[in-house]
C-alpha cells in the first residue's frame, strides 16, 4: 500500500473524474427516459417499443458496444457517455413508465374532479406518486453506469478503470487492487446511498 | 464499406476467428454451467432458513452491484492470467442473480400448496422436487437468464487477463486502431448475447409448468 500513500491524489483525480463522467450520463439518460417513460405510460405501444429498443440495447456487451461507437464517434468521453446513457435507459423507461401506471386511477379521478388540468395531475399527483419506484430505477442505473465507467477508461475516457488498466499492462498489481476495489466501493456506496433514498420515500408515499 | 473488410478478415483468418469463438463459447458455456452448479443447490439447502436465506440475497446483492472489470481484474493479482482465472472471475459474477432469484422463488411459493403437498403424504424432498421446485423455475430460469448475457459480456471483458476470446480482436482492433478488427469482435460478441438472451428466454417459457403458463 506504499503506492497508494505515495499516488493518493492520483486516485482521488480518477475517483473524481469517474463520478463525473457518471453523473453527467446518469443526468442525460434520467431527462430522456423521464420523456420517453411518461410518454409510454400512456400508449402501450409506445411502452412496448422502447422497451423492446432498449432492451435490445442493454443486451449489447459492454466493450463491444464501446467498440462499435468507434467508428462513428471516435475514442474519449462522448463514446463513452452514450454507450453509459444507452445502458441505463432501459432500467430507467422501464421504471417511469410502470411507476406512473401504478398510480391509483382513482387518486388521478379526484385530482381531475378537483379541476387540475393534465399537467398538473402529472407533476403534482403522478410523478410523486411514481418517486420511489423512479428512484429504485435509477438505483440499478447508477451502478450499471459505474461498472460501464470502468470498462470506458480503455478507450480514453478516464476514470478509476485508468488506474486498473495500466496496472495491468505494467504488471503492477498494488494498481490493480486500488483501481479495482475503488471502483467496487464506489458502486456499493451509490446502490446503498440510493437504497436508503428509496426506503425513506416509500416511507413517505406509503 | 467496414462491413465488408470485417468479413473479408473472418474469411482470411478463419481459424484465429473460430478459436476465438469458441473459447468465448467455452468460457461463457463453463461458467454459466459452474454458477448454476453452485447457486441452485445453494439456494434450495437455504430454502428452510429465513435468516441465513436474507444473508445470502444481501451477500449476492452487494456481489451484484461490483464492477465486472474490477471483479476480473481483482482475480489477475491472486490467481494470474488465462483461461482458468477468467473462469472463476465469471462464474464469480454469474452467482448472485441465480442465487437470488433461487431464493426469492423458493420464498415466494405459496404455503397453501405447500400444505396440501403435505396433507397428500409427501416427504419434505418430495415437496422440495415435485412442487416447490417447478413452481419457482420460471423466476429461476429469469435469473439464469440475467446471468448468462452478464457472463457473455464479461467474457468478452477476459481478454485483458488473457482468457482469450472475441474481446481479443476488440482490444488488437482499439491498439491498432483497426475498424475492421473491431467489427470482427464486437458484432458476434453481440449477437452472442442476445442468443443467449433469446435462448433462456425461451426456455424458461419451456420450464414453466404447464398449469401456470399464461394464456
Amino acid at each position: 500500500m506504499k503506492w497508494l500513500r505515495n499516488n493518493w491524489d492520483q486516485v482521488l483525480t480518477a475517483l473524481a473524474e469517474h463520478i463525473v463522467i457518471s453523473f453527467t450520463s446518469l443526468a442525460i439518460a434520467f431527462a430522456l427516459s423521464l420523456a420517453i417513460g411518461i410518454w409510454a405510460a400512456r400508449s402501450d405501444r409506445v411502452f412496448r417499443w422502447s422497451l423492446a429498443v432498449s432492451g435490445f440495447l442493454y443486451t449489447i456487451p459492454t466493450l463491444a458496444f464501446l467498440a462499435l461507437l468507434i467508428p462513428i464517434v471516435g475514442l474519449g468521453k462522448a463514446n463513452a457517455i452514450i454507450c453509459m446513457v444507452a445502458f441505463s435507459l432501459m432500467i430507467m423507461i422501464r421504471n417511469v413508465a410502470t411507476g406512473l401506471r401504478e398510480v391509483p386511477a382513482e387518486v388521478i379521478d379526484a385530482a381531475r374532479g378537483m379541476g387540475m388540468r393534465a399537467g398538473e395531475i402529472l407533476a403534482r399527483i403522478e410523478l410523486p406518486l411514481a418517486l420511489p419506484v423512479i428512484v429504485a430505477g435509477l438505483r440499478i442505473a447508477t451502478v450499471t453506469v459505474i461498472s460501464v465507467a470502468v470498462v470506458a477508461a480503455y478507450i480514453n475516457a478516464g476514470g478509476l478503470g485508468t488506474l486498473i488498466f495500466s496496472g495491468i499492462s505494467n504488471d503492477f498489481a498494488p494498481k490493480i487492487w486500488v483501481g479495482a476495489l475503488t471502483a467496487c466501493a464506489l458502486a456499493v456506496a451509490a446502490d446503498l446511498g440510493l437504497a436508503l433514498v428509496e426506503r425513506w420515500l416509500r416511507r413517505r408515499t406509503a | 464499406m467496414l462491413i465488408v473488410e470485417a468479413w473479408q478478415f473472418i474469411v482470411a483468418h478463419p481459424a484465429r476467428f473460430f478459436g476465438a469463438l469458441y473459447i468465448h463459447v467455452a468460457l461463457s458455456a463453463a461458467a454459466l454451467g459452474l454458477a448454476i452448479a453452485i447457486a441452485l443447490p445453494t439456494g434450495v439447502l437455504l430454502a428452510d432458513k429465513a435468516r441465513a436465506t436474507l444473508l445470502a440475497i444481501t451477500a449476492a446483492n452487494i456481489g451484484r452491484t461490483l464492477p465486472s472489470l474490477a471483479v476480473l481484474a481483482l482475480v489477475m493479482p491472486i490467481l494470474g492470467t488465462g483461461f482458468m482465472p477468467s473462469l472463476f472471475a465469471l462464474t464469480l459474477l454469474a452467482l448472485p442473480p441465480i442465487l437470488i432469484n433461487t431464493c426469492t422463488a423458493l420464498r415466494q411459493v405459496d404455503p397453501d400448496m405447500v400444505d396440501a403437498a403435505r396433507g397428500m403424504g409427501m416427504t419434505r424432498a418430495q415437496i422440495m422436487r415435485q412442487v416447490e421446485l417447478p413452481v419457482a423455475m420460471p423466476v429461476i430460469f429469469a435469473g439464469i437468464r440475467t446471468a448468462s448475457v452478464q457472463v457473455v459480456s464479461g467474457a468478452v471483458l477476459a481478454a485483458y487477463i488473457g482468457g482469450g476470446g472475441l474481446g481479443d480482436f476488440i482490444t488488437a482492433g482499439i491498439a491498432m486502431m483497426a475498424m475492421p478488427q473491431l467489427l470482427v469482435g464486437a458484432i458476434p460478441a453481440t449477437l452472442l448475447a442476445i442468443g443467449a438472451d433469446r435462448l433462456f428466454g425461451h426456455l424458461q417459457r419451456v420450464m414453466t409448468p404447464v398449469g401456470m403458463r399464461a394464456r
